[in-house]
């Protein structure tokens, strides 16, 4: 965890990139780890088979809100049917390495709503795939 | 007294290890459980070792000493506390006593009408309980507020008390480490005609108890959080009350005579001890008692007393950088647990920080959402302190705050 808050994490946690909300959203999904209630909502604009626009909101620590922060600039002009097959690894090669087991929950948090709000039902965690 | 504290912390192996980075450990989490002293550690291997056997049954000699040094074990926490010996009943922890209370005594007692009355700050296993009794019986549940500070308020107390048939309450808040005024509210509820269930997970590891002067009609606590291990705990009952419930878990152990349709049992406590119980920690619980009754019950509380004064002191230094102290700030009123958070970073960032150090720190909602939903925290860092804890071990939290106040630019 040393090198976790290294100052591009900490900048998507002080300045989340697409955090707010949408008006007419197509999708979307909330979800929270009731371990330490990190909360994270995501809502989709879809054009066709592709995110054209997305917002995320929510509430919890630097992990999971930075790594939610960093993942909806890599989905954006995504295929929807892509999103749903994202692994644990589109976060992991975003946030590096180095989160201990118990903090695997905060960071995947936001990738197991986009995908929830991909599918359209809960999906499960990333990191038990 | 450092050269008491020293003595202490050479009797616990794990405090001499450091961490994977090299770092001393300074183990800041004792509210969630204790760390172990070496002779504890022992009791659990000579069991093991030299006398393993199942108790109140076998005639040969290890089973004999198995059944003697068990027995012992429950009158060294009878002892502990004050009780009469039939009065103590093996439990795996304080959770589970409660809930035995919850069903052997509530299902009794408890009907469409009646109420039970706890506190807004009581750990989950202190309230979830009582809120599936209520809802099996149609009862009540009712709260004795607390304010800003996490102090419990009083002025309504005869009113919430009114109908009330139990009054479950925290001797110490894991949370904030209020220390609950039983002395007050304990005589206004047996005036009442309310039975008085006192939970001691943090109260009895703490401070002195004594359950007849306190009156509380039952006392629960864990092993674990009292240099103990874990899966052992005692469920303290009045004897008049213990006799009169029927048996929680039935099966061995437990029972007078047997027949096809029909059984008598045992006389308290082993009517509530059915199976083979745990053993080997209810042994080392009883050599865990023993150490804490050397050191001295006084003792410990003035230790943590003044250990809470000083970190009090210290994270007041932080205020100006945005550190918030929750509860109480009179170490008079708490009981070696310090609940903060450090301007906007998040509580679990803040104790991945403190690890990287070496301090070891609880962050999160500690089993009272409640409490936390009321405050409007969605999470806090916890710091909480035994017999072992130094001022050094509070210079290494405030080093690893300051750490964590550099990464995070406040």
């Amino acid at each position: 965890m040393d090198d976790f808050y290294r100052d591009y994490i900490l900048d998507h946690y002080r300045n989340p990139r697409n955090f707010g909300t949408l008006e007419n959203a197509d999708v979307e999904a909330e979800d929270l780890n009731p371990l330490c209630g990190d909360q994270i909502r995501m809502q989709l604009k879809v054009d066709g088979d592709v995110v054209r626009d997305l917002r995320f909101s929510g509430k919890g620590c630097a992990i999971s809100q930075a790594s939610a922060s960093m993942l909806t600039e890599a989905v954006k002009g995504m295929k929807l049917s892509d999103v749903a097959k994202l692994s644990k690894d589109v976060v992991l090669e975003n946030v590096g390495i180095g989160i201990s087991p118990t903090r695997m929950k905060c960071a995947m948090l936001g990738l197991r709503v986009l995908k929830s709000a991909a599918i359209g039902e809960l999906a499960g965690w990333p990191d038990e795939d | 007294m450092q050269r008491k504290v020293d003595a202490i912390i050479a009797d616990f192996p794990i405090l001499a290890r450091p961490t994977s980075r090299g770092k001393r450990l300074v183990y800041l989490d004792s509210a969630a459980t204790s760390q172990k002293p070496r002779v504890v550690i022992q009791a659990l291997v000579d069991y093991y070792e030299q006398y393993n056997s199942n108790i109140h049954r076998g005639v040969y000699e290890i089973a004999e000493r198995a059944t003697a040094e068990f027995e012992q074990a429950r009158v060294k926490l009878a002892t502990f506390i004050g009780a009469d010996v039939p009065e103590v009943v093996w439990v795996r922890n304080t959770t589970e006593a409660i809930n035995l209370v919850a069903y052997s005594w509530g299902n009794v007692n408890l009907k469409a009408g009646d109420a039970i009355l706890v506190t807004e700050l009581e750990h989950h296993s202190d309230l979830v309980p009582w809120q599936l009794l209520c809802e099996r019986t149609g009862a009540e549940l009712r709260f004795i507020p607390v304010d800003d500070r996490g102090v419990h308020v009083l002025d309504d107390l005869d009113r919430l008390l009114d109908g009330c048939k139990l009054l479950a309450i925290a001797h110490v808040s894991n949370t904030l480490g209020t220390i609950a005024p039983l002395e007050t509210i304990v005589p206004r509820a047996h005036a009442a005609g309310a039975v008085v269930l006192v939970d001691g997970a943090q109260g009895a590891s703490h401070l002195p108890v004594d359950v007849k002067a306190l009156d509380a009609d039952f006392y629960t606590f864990s092993g674990h959080k009292m240099l103990g291990p874990t899966g052992i705990g005692v469920l303290y009952g009045k004897r008049a009350l213990l006799e009169a419930m029927p048996p929680f878990l039935s099966g061995g152990a437990m029972l007078r005579t047997v027949e096809y349709a029909h059984t008598t049992f045992s006389e308290p406590p082993r009517k509530f001890e059915a199976g083979t119980s745990n053993i080997a920690d209810a042994i080392a619980f009883g050599v865990a008692a023993d150490y804490l009754r050397d050191v001295g019950m006084d003792w410990v509380r003035e230790h943590e007393r003044q250990l809470t004064g000083y970190a009090l002191q210290r994270l007041a230094e932080f205020e100006s950088r945005g550190l918030a102290i929750y509860g109480p700030r009179d170490p008079a009123r708490t009981s070696g647990v310090i609940s903060f958070n450090v301007a906007d970073i998040h509580a679990h960032d803040l104790a991945s920080i403190l690890d990287t150090e070496g301090v070891c720190v609880r962050a999160g909602h500690h089993c009272t959402m409640p409490l936390m939903d009321k405050m409007g925290w969605a999470a806090t860092a916890r710091a909480s302190f035994y017999i072992y804890n130094t001022e050094a071990d509070i210079d290494a939290l405030c080093g690893g705050i300051e750490k964590a106040a550099r990464v995070f630019g406040v």
